[in-house]
């Protein structure tokens, strides 16, 4: 399937280059943007700095003195017409997760704006495996969705200040965990024991675009216990490979 | 105790910079690295170094700083900038020469009077461990550079080599401008989300750098820009020197540390071979933009990388007096045809 009007290939300055294959979020569009960078990377084109994929673009860094930008829109645009959507093998994360009242400051906000209890929202927030668009906003930060739609509510009027760190959060159809301290806006429902980044590692996020998230509430014993051993640098998630 | 150089006083915000950590903004993290490369770079000649190697990165305000090794060679590039030796005579050393100090010795860097950022190189560089291969220093995120953050009295920055090498000190003979031509733009990714006349009202004004700018971008005041509907797009990336544009209308010039992924509209991106001045500029400063075309943004960055290129080569050891006319004749002549920051209509007719 083709978007109509799409690709644009644009530049954004003279060393990137955007590589649009629509203007929504979708997660068709999403897969063609990840399907894309995956054949770019395999294409290993000298000049190519990096690849940032995004919710319906992918940024291309290059180097100006080394590809000019007819070059590597077109070398872009040939591996565009070669790349196959449902080929890939998916990386589907199990990520455990707590939604204990104190870990959840909106939680109960939630239900009450969705006309639902607690436990359901809990309940149908792990409902769904949710796709990986891309991450920003803060190192590690996913932007993942998509949430099913009796759980949209808009941004907190008020940002947070501060958001602790690990917090799962919702915000219209997308759902996130903060990796860091940071302020914010989104409604926070509960939280991971886990690590999404660390700077050590390499590399450094957990989540990478494409990948497919399942959230499987623990009890709270065993997020301490979860949570003991990542803080101590033993924790492990549980990955399986799927088929798109 | 091993080399190092001690941080007597901070100054304003002084971090550790290189050219950028590449390779994990698909991961959220920025690139951070030298406002201004060229600069980097230049200073890193000065002592011998690569380009992109790890700098002090000096914003206004100068750090002082001890030698704590039987000696090291530093060099600072600064517009206007220079070293003052803290001994009895208070000798001073101007900006764009490289400095052997022995143990012991406090200088006192008098940062640039011309520009937001001057860089201070050591011969070796710095011996701290690389994050995700890069020095520089990311302080929203805490890692990188030393420490993750900028720095502060007592710390001791560790040095690569134990002494200076014997090759003797240099000299830049011409140094570079501060530069006050218009910052050439490429117009895109969304320039189509904003009016003609929106465009052209940014090529066409005066902007003053407002007091919120820092490493991550620099808030610009002047005419308002409309959007044709609304400023919310879906996020996408975001390079160095793009120019965002929120709710309010008023560009934002986004600099080293900016997010790698933003939902704003983004009018055009300045192009390479301008972003050092863009990362010279202070509060207050007057900016003008000019819209050019990709190919021609790219034949700027050819020139000014030949224009680089020939200042690195034309290095001179600085104790030695400059009477050869002949050579000076022909500097002048190289740096006139190759100038990287000229702004005049040769640009379309060049490459």
């Amino acid at each position: 399937m083709n978007e109509t009007g799409w690709p644009r290939l644009l530049p954004q300055g003279d060393a990137a280059l955007v590589v649009e294959l629509g203007d929504r979020i979708d997660r068709h569009v999403s897969e063609r943007v990840t399907a894309l960078a995956d054949a770019m990377r395999r294409a290993a084109i000298a000049g190519v700095v990096e690849l940032v994929p995004t919710f319906r673009s992918l940024l291309v860094h290059y180097d100006p003195l080394i590809l000019g930008f007819t070059d590597i829109a077109g070398r872009a645009q040939e591996l565009l017409a070669g790349i196959e959507v449902g080929e890939r093998r998916l990386r589907l994360v199990h990520m455990p997760a707590c939604y204990d009242e104190d870990l959840a400051p909106d939680l109960a906000d939630v239900a009450a704006q969705t006309g639902m209890t607690p436990v359901e929202v809990v309940r149908l927030h792990g409902s769904v495996d949710y796709h990986v668009y891309m991450l920003g906003f803060l190192p590690g930060f996913p932007y993942m969705g998509d949430l099913p739609d009796s759980l949209r509510l808009p941004r907190l009027t008020t940002p947070r200040v501060r958001v602790p760190p690990r917090s799962i959060a919702i915000a219209n159809a997308m759902t996130a965990v903060y990796p860091l301290e940071s302020p914010g806006g989104w409604r926070l429902i509960g939280a991971v024991p886990v690590d999404l980044f660390d700077i050590g590692r390499d590399p450094p996020a957990l989540l990478g675009p494409g990948d497919r998230v399942r959230f499987e509430p623990v009890e709270r014993a065993a997020f301490d216990d979860l949570r003991a051993a990542w803080a101590a640098g033993e924790g492990a998630l549980s990955v399986e490979e799927v088929a798109a | 105790m091993s080399a190092a150089l001690v941080v007597v006083q901070p100054g304003l915000h002084t971090t550790v910079q290189d050219g950028g950590r590449f390779g994990a903004q698909a991961f959220g993290v920025p690139v951070s690295g030298a406002l201004d490369a060229e600069q980097l770079r230049l200073a890193n000649a000065l002592v011998g170094n690569g380009a992109g190697e790890a700098a002090l990165e000096i914003l206004h305000i100068g750090p002082v700083l001890e030698v704590a090794a039987p000696t090291v060679r530093i060099a600072l590039a600064a517009f206007d900038g220079a070293l003052v030796l803290e001994t009895a005579e208070g000798r001073t050393v101007p900006a764009w020469r490289s400095l052997t100090l022995k143990e012991g010795d406090r200088v006192r860097v008098v940062a640039s009077r011309q520009a937001a950022s001057a860089y201070l190189a050591v011969e070796g560089g710095f011996d701290l461990a690389p994050v995700l291969g890069s020095r520089a220093t990311y302080t929203r995120g805490g890692f990188g550079g030393f420490e993750g953050r900028a720095l502060a009295a007592g710390d001791r920055l560790p040095l690569r080599r134990e002494r200076a090498s014997e090759r003797g000190d240099l000299r830049l003979p011409e140094p570079p401008a501060v530069g006050g031509e218009p910052l050439r733009i490429v117009l895109g990714p969304q320039d189509d989300r904003f009016p003609p006349e929106a465009i052209t009202l940014f090529c066409g004004s005066d902007y003053t750098v407002g007091p919120a700018a820092d490493r991550m971008g620099l808030r610009l005041i002047g005419a308002a820009l409309t959007h044709l509907s609304g400023h919310d797009i879906v996020s996408d990336g975001i390079a160095t020197g793009a120019i965002q544009v929120p709710g309010d209308g008023r560009p934002v010039l986004l600099l080293a540390d900016r997010q790698t992924t933003g939902g704003y509209p983004k009018l055009g991106a300045v192009c390479t071979a301008d972003l050092p001045r863009a990362g010279r500029l202070r509060p207050g400063d007057r900016v003008r933009f000019a819209a050019i075309d990709v190919e021609e943004a790219q034949r700027a960055r050819r020139r000014q990388e030949e224009y680089l290129k020939r200042l690195v080569a034309g290095l001179v050891p600085a104790d030695e007096q400059v009477i050869d006319l002949d050579a000076l004749y022909s500097a002048n002549l190289v740096s006139g045809a190759v100038n990287g920051f000229e702004w005049d209509d040769a640009d379309a007719a060049v490459g």
